[in-house]
């Protein structure tokens, strides 16, 4: 299933004047949901806008689906759906009448009124694009990039400024995309969205992937996640790094409160249990701090990736 | 999370001449409904028709005043159109991404283009059919040949939408709107539209006689009210427009 990249990015640069947008970003996307992460001004939009053939490289090489965007685009485009960070329809047109025509431009576009339906763009009604919603635009943008049955969909930000309900919607309609073997390729800086919706995570700063691979990975990769509880003072603590794997570090920060530092999966909370049993230790309020995205971001670049 | 199959990729273009017409409907459609375009191409070019031609405002010279009128209204609906609307309007669905996502589509950028004409000349078919039942009932008496008149139309047409879609494709869209809306009265007056060109300056009267719109209007001008052959020296000045403004456009058309 995960064989043959969708996306290929190999040493992109792209500036702006004197700004470095892109400065030598490798990416592979594979076929599934590649979620690419990073704080504003990254350079998330300007490698996707690449992709999809707006931008022309000032070096490196694009593949997308193996073709080159700019020169082959008469053969991508209609291979790939698009959603931009904003805008993309006639201020006077209604929702229903952009995404029909959309459709129109497709040889086998989906039911149109499913569509509609499936995303809750049926209220629209009449309304022109201008007067609708901000969340009813964005999914107004989603819809329009999906509708022609594209392999592969770019979606910028396509949960940004939305509520709970509607970024559900959202959420769940990309979780169907990749059941039906559509690839997505999205743009956040929502670590939640990464961490639910994406099988690969590309964390971007500066103009660079500085971390690839799943949610699960980079959280357990480098990271050092906590365990602690709280048991009678003075325990031997000597005793229980024994039987702790090799790589983990074991105190007792005050007393009566210990941690453990090191990887915390399942397997460890077991063993630092039946070693509490073993002792006649009832282990209090024990607690696993496991790093999320956030603090992988944190560690990797210094940076909150919301500021 | 189940495959459901409704998603599932079948990706391919529609037919070109699908995809070009379903863009020109939608393109008209978007230009009727939109209340500031029908005032400047359809509103405006009926008023000045109707009120210059029933009252006395401004001496037309020997004959009817609807005969010395309606060719000049023609070439104010076909510059409204082509120019003035067409700008406006690209200039905004440039603003708001809509050419952007446009490019994204299947359709090619010419089929775009291609669309936006043929929006431009059904527009057109319409206002001069309404101008020219108006000009009718009003008395207008037309001379000479009709493929005379199709020519200056299409030539006018086609120099009005290379300067158009300049303007639309380097200005901000407000400036745009601006620039377009002055050009447009600037030209109403100093263009032959309804103000005879030899009521100015004789210097001024050669340099305003190298404008696209009085080359259209005196044009028409020459072929309805006085039956003149092929008019040769205006069709070539809207030659010249056609081909700089277009190859302009073509050159600094930014679609973002």
């Amino acid at each position: 299933m995960r064989s043959e990249p969708v996306v290929q990015v190999q040493a992109l640069v792209k500036r702006y004047g004197a700004k470095t947008a892109v400065n030598g970003l490798d990416l592979v996307a594979r076929q599934g949901v590649t979620a690419v992460l990073g704080p504003n001004g990254a350079g998330k939009t300007t490698t996707v806008e690449t992709c999809e053939g707006y931008r022309r490289p000032d070096s490196g090489t694009v593949r997308v689906l193996g073709l080159d965007p700019v020169r082959q685009s008469a053969r991508l485009r209609p291979r790939v759906g698009v959603m931009l960070q904003s805008g993309g329809v006639y201020s006077g047109a209604r929702a229903d009448e952009m995404l029909r025509h959309v459709a129109r431009l497709h040889a086998h576009p989906l039911d149109v009124d499913a569509l509609i339906e499936r995303l809750g763009l049926g209220s629209c009604g009449r309304t022109a694009y201008r007067r609708l919603s901000g969340g009813q635009q964005q999914r107004l943008a989603l819809a329009m990039a999906v509708v022609g049955r594209p392999e592969l969909v770019f979606l910028d930000e396509p949960t940004a400024g939305l509520d709970p309900q509607a970024r559900r919607a959202t959420w769940d309609l990309i979780g169907d995309l990749r059941s039906d073997g559509v690839s997505v390729i999205l743009t956040t800086h929502y670590m939640d969205e990464a961490e639910q919706l994406a099988d690969d995570v590309a964390v971007i700063d500066d103009g660079r992937v500085i971390a690839q691979g799943s949610p699960e990975d980079l959280c357990r990769g480098g990271a050092e996640n906590t365990l602690r509880f709280s048991g009678r003072p003075g325990l031997d603590v000597a005793s229980l790094l024994k039987a702790l794997p090799a790589d983990t570090t074991a105190a007792e920060t005050a007393p009566g409160s210990y941690r453990v530092v090191g990887r915390v999966d399942p397997q460890l909370l077991a063993t630092v249990t039946s070693w509490c049993a073993q002792h006649g230790v009832m282990p209090d309020r024990i607690s696993v701090e496991r790093h999320t995205l956030e603090d992988v971001f944190l560690e990797l670049t210094g940076k909150e990736l919301r500021s | 999370m189940t495959a459901t199959g409704i998603y599932s990729p079948k990706p391919g273009a529609a037919p070109l001449s699908r995809m070009i017409a379903a863009q020109a409907v939608l393109e008209t459609k978007m230009l009727l409904r939109n209340g500031e375009q029908l005032l400047l191409t359809v509103i405006i070019p009926t008023l000045l028709l109707v009120l210059f031609g029933t009252v006395d405002v401004v001496d037309t010279g020997d004959g009817e005043a609807v005969d010395f009128l309606a060719p000049g209204i023609l070439a104010l609906a076909v510059m409204s159109t082509a120019f003035t609307g067409q700008a406006i309007a690209t200039g905004f669905e440039r603003r708001y991404g809509v050419l952007k996502r446009l490019a994204a589509s299947p359709l090619p950028r010419w089929g775009l283009m291609t669309a936006k004409t043929l929006s431009v000349l059904v527009t057109e078919v319409l206002q001069v059919t309404l101008v020219t039942v108006i000009a009718l009932a009003l008395g207008w008496d037309p001379q000479g040949d009709p493929f005379s008149v199709f020519l200056l139309l299409v030539l006018g047409t086609a120099a009005f939408s290379g300067l158009g879609l300049l303007m639309a494709g380097t200005l901000k869209a407000e400036a745009t709107l601006a620039a377009a809306n002055l050009v447009f009265l600037l030209l109403l007056v100093g263009g032959g539209v309804v103000v005879p060109l030899d009521r100015f300056p004789e210097a001024a009267q050669d340099v305003l006689g190298l404008l696209p719109i009085s080359a259209l209007s005196e044009g028409l001008r020459d072929v309805l009210q006085h039956g003149a052959g092929m008019p040769w020296g205006n069709l070539g000045i809207l030659a010249a427009w056609a081909v700089a403004g277009l190859a302009a456009a073509g050159a600094f058309f930014r679609w973002e």
